[in-house]
């Protein structure tokens, strides 16, 4: 066996040590009943080419989105990731070093976590952001149990268009705690007045934007009105990249801003592992959730970095924590780090620029189809077209031309009729021309 | 008799009056080690004896004090938010918490006086 | 002639030790590491709400990001480099043929809201590793979404209090023994639960007594770790299920330590009714310097019904994911969803890269070579360290600061000097049932030749403690990229990003 280095006569020799005379004197503890005496039934060990055999043909079962024309988004998008990333992430320092605790030899984790919520901070506007977490809904959840913590109040608005998911783990972080939870219906045609719905019960009111419908809100009034009321305005990003074209959710007076980092640096993975962004106001630091990595010197006076402010962990304040979690997202934040970093300034704007430029011309190419509505007035690369049929039909319809049309609204609210002809559509800069024309020809045909 | 009274929790209260000043003792920073933050209650706060009411926070470990006796909290002592070592420094001191004005006098007796407490901590160190 | 120390250099740099700074102050506006399309040029629809503001991101060329992020990787201890023994935490060997795997555009290029029938592959994975949890443990059903250990426990725990409530009563106590991890009674308090503590007894077990004392009509569940933290097999542990059964109440086993007993023990012939199992320790998926994990449940008959959203079912001839609750399909009862989406499918594929490899025989003999590795240890330290409680262990050995009393040096100064040494510390400070506890865990990556290595290592530094070289210690590490950092100054006047003056100001 490949990865075990001991030989049978180095197995003796350790047990004649240990003083004992087979590997089962050390499980004694174990109720003699229940100990196996035998592996269980199940296949034996395998060399490297048979696995890569089983599980190359498990992946052959499926159709990766880059071999097709994809537009699908709704929280998890395609990017181009620079070849670069993949390469650093594997080395050996990074991949295979567990959480930081020793600072003098972890001063590689440290020093890109400083570097990371820097990043975030600056491309959400806000003050102070954490090491990460595990993807944008669970850092949603966490958002509210936040707003709960700051403002002792037990009520939390979520807007219609918040992506269900992050609404579902919201409501499932706080089910079991006095807190109420104000989800609003989803309607992809209006706009909900929601700083009417706030009073002085309200810990924070959630919004996302560019929403699930991939409609962008000015949040400027809304921020306002909460915060005359005391409670915190809470703001989801699901497609960070956005971030790159439109003003800040900071400059527009969010006090928490959480976002999936996915789309920088991360592959779609079928979903996980993704990277929860999280970021706030300096006053409210000390209530945020999760890892912080902070600068210091070490004793010869170098700049350096440790895990600080723990004591809001788990692992010193055990039931007081602000949160039970443990782990980030570390590989995954420093795919974001080193993308970013080769992004820059420019090339991030570039990149939003892109990715916005071709969703308008997908658009204006969807709207000459008889039958096709654009929905949206504003959007970033994401906006919902209503079909003249049930979009999740035209989208099996397309697979085995080869195209991933989108999302159909109908899969994330499946109890909602109205939802039943809407598609929503993402593009990016990995789409090509001939994707476009390959996803309009063939809804040309079976519209 | 002293006017200084102790908690299990190693909080010491010194009464003048009706007004109590509170803090941590000597022993407790010793353990906690360099204290990094502290968290203090509001003045005009209503307290009832044992609520929590104050968190000192070092690298390590994070403590609640609770109320050594109940009454109105009056003032707190901000510049501990500025300068937390000053608890390290002078714990019984220039590192009081919070001032506190008793509504219940006879409070003080489920307390210990400095004998006491001295015989606690040498029972736990 | 010159020793180390007194060579000073003019770049900063120390031969392979190359000094690098913050990528912002790396910064030549304009300046990019990627070449990108012209944009469309056509009319925005961003209605007003166009970026005015900079962000402030550095521009650099890729060498410069690449330099940057290799120097950065240098300043790291990595099992890739050598014994990693973190007590708890199972740094074991990550087989490179996991990356690959989870790489393969079949997996990694997957969206998660694509049609079922074109990811039926990947929902194949998902179902192959449940089937090999769910038959490792013993244990009939298996939650897959949970992004971590953690996680893992609050999807546990909410199974548990879904499955009262379902009954009408929810109870309201946790029962959590004194040495658990700190996770445990932080996600009973999400849950709504209270904690009450366990004490341990004298061989570093649950004190059953005090436990069945605790037992009644309030307590909804225990929470214990098996192997405990203290590296040791509860050996009452069908006694203790069959206590908590006898009330009601469920038993929550933390599977942080399933490393010391796969193929050896199924928790589900323990009477355990639900345990999360960390993907990234037992199952080789990277660490990643603190993430991503990943932490699957499993659950017992009485608690399936209530596991979170999405699941993977069969359907006819291929598999299909339940993502709403619903009466048909078995999910009515379901406590929610945890997080987006359906799981951590990278970590997945590197964990059923990892079983595959092993195998039956293979995962039964890592078990046995863990425990083997920390009983190893656990003898040729015992005349000079102090033992906690006596052997056998499981996976890791507890010793505590016992045998360094008087002598000056405490637990963290020991730990520092074995970076000196070239070894990661082991887990200090935890379990908290003992003074100054040091963890070992090897795991069963280690060959001999290199465990005895490390106890050479570790004797020389005991006995040097013990001659009461106090000084050497308390300066320690001397050899690593950085000496001691300031956690007082860090905790005090928290500084949680760069910012532009602090550039402007050094200029």
């Amino acid at each position: 066996m490949r990865y075990l280095p001991h030989t049978p006569a180095d197995r003796q020799a350790m047990l004649a040590a240990i003083g004992v005379k087979n590997i089962d004197d050390l499980f004694a503890d174990v109720p003699s009943q229940v100990l196996l005496d035998a592996p269980l039934d199940l296949p034996m060990h395998a060399g490297e080419m048979v696995v890569e055999r089983a599980l190359t043909a498990m992946a052959g079962r499926n159709m990766p989105m880059g071999s097709a024309a994809s537009f699908l988004g709704a929280g998890a998008y395609r990017h181009h990731v620079p070849a670069a990333v993949d390469h650093l992430i594997q080395r050996s320092e990074f991949l295979t070093a567990y959480t930081p605790y020793q600072p003098e030899v972890s001063q590689g984790t440290l020093h890109y976590l400083f570097e990371f919520q820097t990043q975030v901070a600056m491309l959400t506007g806000m003050d102070v952001a954490n090491a990460s977490m595990y993807d944008g809904a669970s850092a949603c959840a966490e958002a509210v149990l936040m707003a709960h913590r700051v403002t002792k109040r037990d009520k939390a608005i979520l807007c219609g268009g918040l992506h269900p998911h992050y609404r579902e783990a919201a409501e499932t972080a706080v089910q079991f705690i006095q807190f109420e939870i104000d989800a609003r219906p989803a309607d992809p045609d209006a706009f909900e007045d929601m700083a009417a719905l706030i009073d002085g019960e309200t810990a924070c009111i959630v919004i996302q934007t560019p929403d699930l419908f991939g409609r962008l809100h000015d949040l400027r009034a809304l921020a306002e009105a909460a915060h005359d009321k005391g409670a915190l305005l809470v703001v989801v990003v699901t497609e960070v990249v956005s971030l790159g074209a439109l003003t800040s959710p900071g400059e527009m007076g969010a006090d928490i801003v959480v976002a999936e980092g996915q789309s920088i640096g991360n592959a779609l993975n079928f979903g996980g592992p993704y990277l929860g962004l999280f970021a706030t106001r300096q006053k409210y630091v000390r209530q945020m959730p999760g890892r912080l990595c902070g600068e210091t010197v070490d004793e010869a006076g170098r700049r350096g970095y440790v895990l600080t402010l723990s004591t809001r962990e788990q692992h010193i304040r055990r039931e007081k924590a602000t949160s039970n979690i443990c782990t980030n997202s570390g590989l995954c934040a420093l795919a974001f780090c080193i993308h970013l970093s080769l992004l820059g300034e420019t090339g991030l704007r570039q990149l939003a620029q892109i990715n916005h430029g071709r969703a308008v011309a997908l658009a204006d190419h969807l709207a000459d189809l008889d039958g096709v509505e654009v929905l949206n007035d504003s959007f970033f690369n994401e906006f919902t077209v209503r079909l003249p049929r049930p979009a999740a039909e035209v989208v099996e319809d397309l697979v085995p031309r080869g195209i991933l049309a989108g999302v159909p609204l109908s899969r994330l609210y499946p109890d909602n009729p109205a939802m039943a002809d809407l598609l929503l559509v993402a593009t990016t800069e990995t789409n090509t021309d001939e994707d476009v024309a390959a996803l309009i020809n063939a809804l040309r045909e079976v519209l | 008799m002293s006017n200084i009274y102790f908690t299990e929790d190693h909080e010491w209260i010194l009464v003048e009056g009706d007004i109590g000043t509170c803090g941590i003792t000597e022993f407790a920073q010793e353990q906690l080690g360099d204290i990094v933050y502290v968290e203090l209650p509001e003045a005009g706060r209503e307290v009832v004896q044992n609520d929590e009411i104050a968190v000192v926070e070092s690298v390590k470990a994070a403590s609640e004090l609770y109320a050594p006796v109940s009454g109105e909290v009056i003032e707190s002592n901000d510049e501990l938010t500025d300068d937390p070592a000053k608890v390290n420094v002078d714990a019984m001191g220039d590192g009081w918490f919070f001032k506190i004005r008793i509504s219940a006098m006879d409070e003080l007796e489920n307390l210990m006086d400095k004998a006491a407490y001295d015989a606690l901590v040498a029972g736990q160190s | 002639m010159a020793g180390p120390e007194t060579v000073t250099t003019n770049s900063g740099h120390r031969g392979l030790d190359l000094a690098e700074t913050l990528i912002f102050e790396l910064d030549s506006p304009g300046r990019c590491g990627v070449d990108l399309e012209q944009a469309p040029d056509l009319p925005n629809r961003l209605g007003g709400l166009e970026r005015t503001a900079p962000i402030g991101l550095p521009g650099l060329s890729e060498p410069q990001v690449i330099r940057h992020f290799v120097r950065l990787s240098r300043n790291n201890f990595a099992i890739d480099a050598g014994l990693y023994p973190l007590g708890s935490c199972t740094m074991k060997h990550n087989p490179r043929l996991n990356e690959k795997m989870a790489r393969l555009p079949g997996f990694a290029d997957l969206h998660p809201m694509q049609p079922v029938e074109t990811v039926q592959g990947a929902l194949e994975l998902i179902d192959s590793l449940a089937e090999w949890l769910i038959t490792l443990t013993g244990m009939p059903a298996v939650a897959m979404s949970p992004a971590a250990g953690a996680h893992g426990e609050l999807c546990g725990l909410m199974t548990i209090r879904a499955a009262l409530e379902a009954k009408g009563d929810a109870r309201e106590v946790v029962l959590v023994p004194t040495s658990a991890h700190g996770t445990n009674p932080a996600t009973a308090a999400i849950c709504g639960y209270r904690i009450e503590q366990i004490p341990a007894d004298e061989r570093g077990r649950v004190d059953v007594a005090a436990l069945k004392e605790k037992l009644g009509p309030r307590v909804a569940a225990i929470m214990l770790t098996n192997p405990n933290t203290c590296g040791l097999f509860e050996n009452q542990i069908i006694e203790i299920a069959e206590a908590v059964h006898g009330v009601g109440a469920y038993f929550y086993c933390d599977g942080a330590n399933f490393n010391a007993i796969m193929g050896k023990v199924r928790p589900g012939d323990l009477g355990i009714d639900c345990m999360h199992l960390n993907l990234h320790k037992t199952f080789s998926t990277p660490h990643g310097g603190g993430g991503p994990g990943s932490g699957p449940v499993v659950l017992a008959e009485a608690l399936a019904p209530f596991a979170p959203l999405p699941m993977v079912v069969r359907d006819g001839d291929g598999l299909t994911l339940v993502e709403q609750k619903s009466e048909d399909l078995g999910t009515a009862g379901s406590f929610g969803r945890l997080k987006g989406f359906h799981g951590q499918m990278g970590m997945f594929v590197r964990a059923l890269a990892f079983i595959l490899s092993h195998g039956a025989d293979g995962l039964r003999q890592a078990s046995e070579d863990a425990v083997l590795n920390a009983n190893y240890i656990l003898a040729r330290l015992q005349d000079l360290f102090s033992l906690s409680f006596p052997g056998p262990c499981m996976h890791e050995a507890l010793f505590d600061d016992g045998f360094l009393k008087d002598t000056g040096v405490s637990t963290l100064d020991f730990a520092k000097a074995m970076i000196d040494e070239g070894f990661h510390p082991m887990t200090m400070y935890f379990p908290l049932v003992v003074s100054g506890a040091m963890l070992m865990e090897p795991t069963e990556s280690e060959s001999k030749a290199s465990l005895d290595q490390f106890i050479a290592s570790m004797r020389h530094l005991g006995q040097r403690a013990l001659a009461g070289d106090s000084e050497f210690f308390a300066g320690a590490p001397y050899l690593a990229p950085y000496r001691r950092l300031d956690e007082t100054q860090a905790a005090r006047k928290p500084v949680l990003r760069w910012q532009p003056q602090a550039k402007e100001a050094a200029e």
